[in-house]
């Protein structure tokens, strides 16, 4: 199997997390947007590994992953601590410096 | 060598994994962006991440691909979705736009930034060779050993640092969890006199389905009067709004009572206060 075909399936991956992040409100799917464009970086590492024939790209994507986990933790705490204290959900809502 | 070694080897097998596993993940990104409700984008990705770790395993990564299962679909997607529990199942969406033309603007940017990805990395790998894994991954008996081995050697101190993101990471979660109290914490006695002096139900709420023909958790109570108790019913499945129509469980009642001839719908009651005729 070629590797291109891998690198698009990437590239397609990644435009849609970009696009979600562009498009949606909720501050939980941005969130998973932002996930889903770290696994089409992923996938790719993933892929450069096997046509470069060394283990190097898989170590790079087990980091990614590792980072992408203390985020998700650290994130969801923020995310939660906005909806305790203004009951927002939306990226929208917390606006307060803008008055 | 096990199963996936010869599948990762053979090309056709690879190529048929590549294209069903490609289009689910296609279709899980593409459910997650246009699902309105946030439970439904987070099952959508999970879809996503396992058929990303079937091609992971294709590509002869093994540990990333069981690591990618455990890890993303296991531990963060079940951490997003308790999180979506707590912060609210039923928040939806809205579609106003507060910058004007976003929307337009954003799938201009995404298909332009598609079209530039695809266009130049893709048809810049064109003619590639896939290359192969086994002098790596048998070097050192598997790939999780040699996975291992350059962890512990070439990327020793990045490993390290990551030990100290994740602390810092674990760290941060417990002080932006953290709730101080200002206030003491009610007594028994305290919280009691309070519920007292608001002008609502002081007791239990109604079990649901009490009085009712069936008592599953959408069916409401029955008041004394045969109407429904919608409070005895939960929060969420009521702004949900799936609750089970009363009026089947009154029918069978009523045709139980007053023999088959007779509808529901078809009685009239008369009030003996007012005079009053009311339809059921």
């Amino acid at each position: 199997m070629n590797p291109q075909s891998y690198i698009v399936l990437s590239a397609i991956l990644f435009s849609i997390g970009a696009f979600g992040v562009l498009i949606r409100r909720n501050a939980i799917v941005v969130f998973m947007c932002i996930e889903l464009m770290l696994n089409a970086s992923n996938l790719a590492f993933v892929t450069f590994a096997k046509m470069h024939g060394n283990l190097d790209g898989q170590v790079i994507a087990f980091f990614v992953m590792v980072v992408a986990a203390a985020e998700v933790v650290v994130g969801l705490a923020i995310i939660m601590t906005i909806f305790r204290t203004r009951r927002a959900g939306s990226v929208d809502e917390p606006n307060l410096l803008k008055y | 060598m096990n199963l996936t070694s010869t599948l990762a080897s053979t090309n056709v097998g690879e190529t048929v994994v590549f294209w069903i596993c490609g289009a689910l993940a296609v279709i899980g990104g593409l459910g997650m962006l246009f699902s309105r409700k946030a439970v439904h984008s987070a099952l959508f990705l999970a879809m996503t991440m396992v058929n990303l770790a079937i091609l992971y395993i294709s590509l002869q990564a093994q540990f990333l691909g069981m690591v990618q299962v455990i890890v993303y679909t296991g531990a963060v997607m079940m951490l997003f979705l308790f999180v979506l529990m707590i912060v609210g199942v039923d928040a939806s969406d809205s579609l106003v736009e507060t910058i004007k033309g976003q929307r337009w603007a954003s799938i201009l940017i995404a298909l332009g930034f598609a079209i530039l990805l695809i266009g130049a990395i893709g048809n810049g790998l064109a003619g590639t060779q896939a290359g192969s894994l086994d002098t790596a991954n048998n070097a050192f008996g598997g790939n999780v050993q040699g996975i291992a081995h350059l962890i512990f050697t070439r990327y020793v101190l990045a490993f390290e640092v990551t030990s100290a993101l994740l602390i810092t990471a674990a760290l941060g979660a417990v002080v932006l969890a953290h709730r101080e109290r200002h206030t003491p914490k009610p007594t028994q006695k305290e919280m009691s006199i309070e519920r007292f002096k608001l002008d609502t139900h002081p007791g239990n709420l109604p079990a649901a389905g009490s009085y009712a023909r069936h008592n599953a958790v959408d069916t409401p109570a029955l008041l004394p009067d045969g109407a429904a108790a919608e409070i005895s019913v939960p929060g969420p499945l009521r702004s949900r709004g799936s609750l089970r129509p009363v009026n089947e469980v009154e029918e069978a009642e009523v045709i139980e009572v007053y023999g088959d001839g007779i509808r529901a719908g078809e009685i009239v009651e008369t009030d003996p206060d007012s005079g009053q005729e009311t339809q059921r």
